[in-house]
């Protein structure tokens, strides 16, 4: 018999820990169909049939964020056989408000009370057996990290589930609720199974829109909403919450002892420090400081060149020994077996090419999710988010939103996936969209060919691209914000400051190792499927007549392709093939937009800043068709590695390609009024373009100033909505 | 009247309605603040907003804003 069994908790209470400790290494981590929540099961250890489902970390069973929904759309519809509700044993008496709605889905629970050694080490008592008795549960004693009580409470737990024991809440609410509760549960009809009758009640008087979309009947409940409100002088929402609280407030005296009431906790003593209102801001810059020099600079640049030039480039020493790359190693086995040359070209530039690209990120992105695990299991990612929430809320990105913005100046891959840290699921979203707006060192080249080539080097060029990256990430906040995608229930900022702690060693690699390994499988296809696409067309063409691999960039489908959608960038001022082909050949790696213009101008390997074609790129371009084409770069679909990142961290088709266009859409919109105000300016030039320029313009400014409706809103109709039920 | 807007760094109030609704209301009300609850304010983020209070024994951080819709005494 194959059992399944549901964890559920708060954040921060040990889950990960108790889940990593019940299963081991026997796990599967995916997403929540649809959503970008983290889904983990694992079986239990020496257990084959039983399965457990690490539900993510909730404070209650609300509608109103996506952890919540999920976890408890899969309560109420696949009716796991138990639930082990894990509480954390110092800090009671918030965590025993989930379990009290936990138990009132009719599925067995066992309560877990970890951290059980710090709360002996401080001196309080929990009353256990007086905590089950009163919440009509077992309870057991345990401590996720020393591995204590595990075993205890899976057993409890699959014993529950055999037996089928379904759990029956013992806590009650006031008399004249209680009896508000029973005429709705009459009402409710027979498609909602016996013990799933309280919680539908309880929703229903909640006005609990998402249950009330999936019962089949949904009883008129009008006349008990009313009476209850006028009756206790608040909404239900808010009485039942009180309610839950009043009950626990109740119970917590007979269960719960503190001893030492106010001495100062360790945890205390580093936050007196961390958070202090004038050291605060240093210590974060610090540990920013320390990160990116880590992670961007020193080791992540070691990792990545050797992953890069030596691995896949052109091999690297071990101890001494030399060790050939890759596609090296590959191309003496296909010239030893005979190869021909067009499959030798695509398995050695296309595919192992491509895989590299996908691979050649990993070790980097490795250190920095190591620094990002450790950030968040000790507690300090919660103060980063405490820290500059006020600076980044006004652009609808999350305070957390600093640290893949920070490490997006280096790459924008792993930039784009450190935005997991941000729960948010609105804030986490822009943050992926925009992060790439600030131009990552693969974009220096550009920069360098630019202002080389066509500002003789003006030393203000460099610093201009910065700015408009910035610019691009503070108007597209403000203006996203109040488009249709990102309005919704206002998401409030009410958040926990969990206690620091030393996060084990085996948790944090855990953690950087998923997220690894979740790039180069979701990120990784891709990256090498658009890799080889863009292969196959840069060397195969029509030349003398016949379809096949071309010696010449010239002749090739790319530059045909370049061709025909050139005048596409007609009003942006760089409408020839040439510069089209090499802002797509960017896609691949933006550096290698240098590297096109070289071998388009005849060259066979030029400089990273491309010094040797300046001259002729100069006769080319003006001044400002080159900065509109330098800003088109800046801004537009970053190259395949970090869509391959915004793919998987978006985890939805839809998200995905509205970033890639609104990105696209909005380089080329900024690059179009550059060049066309630019060209009005220096050449007195009225055109159509001209107009067009100006009409964008406005459009812009009034979406930027335009007053943020959303929220305010959304309550005032769903007040004005109250107000008639009221009448 | 007070909100908890208003409250200095080391004082300890206690809460006596919420004002509101929606999901923020039923957020605050999650996270344990109550009617009658006790809070104590212990500190002000560096850019002078969130604040970080202590509530029901642990921390929690909550924007100024949504403190004004706490009345307390």
């Amino acid at each position: 018999m194959s059992i399944k069994i549901a964890l559920a908790g708060n954040p921060n209470c040990g889950k990960t820990t108790l889940f990593n400790a019940l299963t081991g290494s026997n796990q599967f981590v995916g997403n929540w169909p649809g959503v970008t929540v983290e889904k983990k099961e694992g079986k239990l250890k020496g257990h084959k049939d039983i399965t457990i489902v690490d539900l993510p970390g909730i404070y209650s069973l609300s509608p109103y964020t996506l952890e919540e929904v999920v976890a408890r759309n899969y309560l109420i519809n696949e009716k796991p056989d138990a639930i082990i509700n894990i509480v954390d044993g110092t800090n009671i008496e918030r965590n025993l408000y989930l379990s009290t709605q936990l138990m009132e889905l009719g599925i067995p629970v066992v309560m877990a009370i970890n951290m059980m050694d710090v709360v002996h080490k401080s001196g309080d008592k929990i009353y256990i057996n007086e905590l089950s008795k009163k919440l009509g549960c077992e309870v057991v004693e345990i401590s996720a990290l020393k591995g204590t009580g595990i075993k205890e409470a899976s057993e409890k737990a699959v014993k529950l589930a055999k037996e089928k024991n379904k759990s029956i809440p013992i806590h009650e609410f006031t008399p004249v609720l209680e009896s508000v509760l029973n005429s709705v549960e009459a009402k409710i009809g027979f498609d909602v199974s016996e013990e799933q009758r309280r919680f539908f009640a309880i929703k229903l008087l909640e006005k609990d829109e998402k249950i009330l979309s999936q019962m089949k009947q949904v009883p008129n409940i009008e006349e008990e909403i009313n009476y209850i409100e006028n009756e206790m002088d608040d909404d239900t929402e808010s009485i039942i919450t009180n309610e839950r609280y009043l009950y626990i407030s109740s119970i917590i005296k007979d269960c719960y002892k503190k001893t030492n009431k106010e001495k100062m906790s360790v945890s205390d003593k580093i936050d007196k420090i961390v958070t202090n209102r004038f050291l605060a801001l240093p210590i974060f810059a610090l540990v920013m400081f320390g990160v990116y020099y880590v992670a961007v600079t020193s080791v992540g640049t070691i990792a990545t060149d050797w992953a890069n030039d030596g691995v896949f480039g052109d091999g690297w020493n071990l101890f001494g020994l030399a060790i050939p790359s890759i596609p090296s190693i590959f191309e003496s086995l296909l010239n030893a077996v005979g190869c021909v040359e067009w499959l030798k070209g695509l398995i050695i530039d296309g595919i192992v090419a491509g895989v590299g690209a996908v691979l050649g990120f990993v070790p980097q992105m490795l250190i920095l999710f190591l620094f990002l695990a450790f950030l968040e299991a000790c507690g300090y990612m919660a103060r980063v988010a405490f820290i500059m929430d006020r600076l980044f809320r006004k652009f609808g990105l999350s305070g957390k939103s600093f640290i893949p913005m920070l490490i997006g100046t280096g790459c924008g891959v792993p930039g784009i996936m450190a935005s997991r840290t941000i729960e948010n699921d609105r804030d986490r979203k822009m943050t992926i969209m925009t992060t790439t707006f600030i131009p990552c060192t693969a974009k220096l080249p550009i920069i360098a060919l630019i202002a080389g080539a066509l500002f003789n080097g003006a030393w203000w060029v460099a610093p201009s691209a910065y700015f408009i990256g910035v610019l691009a990430i503070v108007c597209s906040g403000i203006i996203l914000k109040k488009t249709k995608m990102f309005t919704g229930n206002p998401a409030p900022f009410v958040m926990e400051l969990p206690a620091y702690h030393m996060p084990t060693f085996g948790n944090v690699m855990r953690s950087m190792w998923e997220r690894g390994w979740s790039f180069i499988k979701k990120a990784g296809t891709v990256i090498l499927l658009s890799t080889i696409v863009i292969w196959f067309s840069q060397n195969f063409g029509y030349s003398n007549g016949s379809f096949g691999m071309v010696d010449d960039m010239n002749d090739s489908i790319l530059a045909l392709f370049g061709g025909i959608i050139a005048p596409i960038f007609t009003p942006l001022g760089w409408g020839n093939w040439k510069s089209t082909v090499a802002a797509i050949t960017g896609l691949i790696a933006k550096e290698n937009v240098v590297g096109t213009f070289g071998v388009l101008y005849g060259f066979q390997e030029v400089a990273e800043n491309g010094s040797e074609i300046w001259a002729t790129l100069a006769k080319s371009m003006t001044t400002l068709s080159a900065y509109s084409f330098l800003v088109f770069n800046l801004l537009c679909a970053p190259c395949f590695a970090a869509i391959g990142a915004i793919k998987r961290e978006m985890n939805n088709a839809k998200w995905f390609w509205f970033a890639i266009g609104y990105q696209t859409g909005l380089a080329y919109i900024v690059s179009l009024c550059i060049y066309q105000i630019g060209t009005l300016i220096t050449t007195r030039h009225f055109g159509f373009g001209t107009v067009v320029a100006f009409i964008i313009v406005a459009a812009f400014l009034y979406m930027l100033f335009k007053p943020n409706k959303d929220g305010t809103t959304h309550q005032l109709k769903r007040n004005i909505k109250l107000q008639k039920q009221k009448i | 009247m007070k909100t908890l807007k208003e409250i200095k760094c080391g004082e300890t109030v206690i809460v006596t309605k919420l004002s509101g609704t929606g999901p923020v209301k039923r957020r605050i009300m999650d996270m344990g603040i109550t009617k009658g609850t006790e809070i104590f304010i212990r500190k002000v983020a560096p850019l002078g907003d969130p604040i970080e209070v202590k509530v029901r024994g642990y921390e929690l951080s909550l924007r100024k804003e949504d403190a004004q819709m706490i009345e307390v005494e």
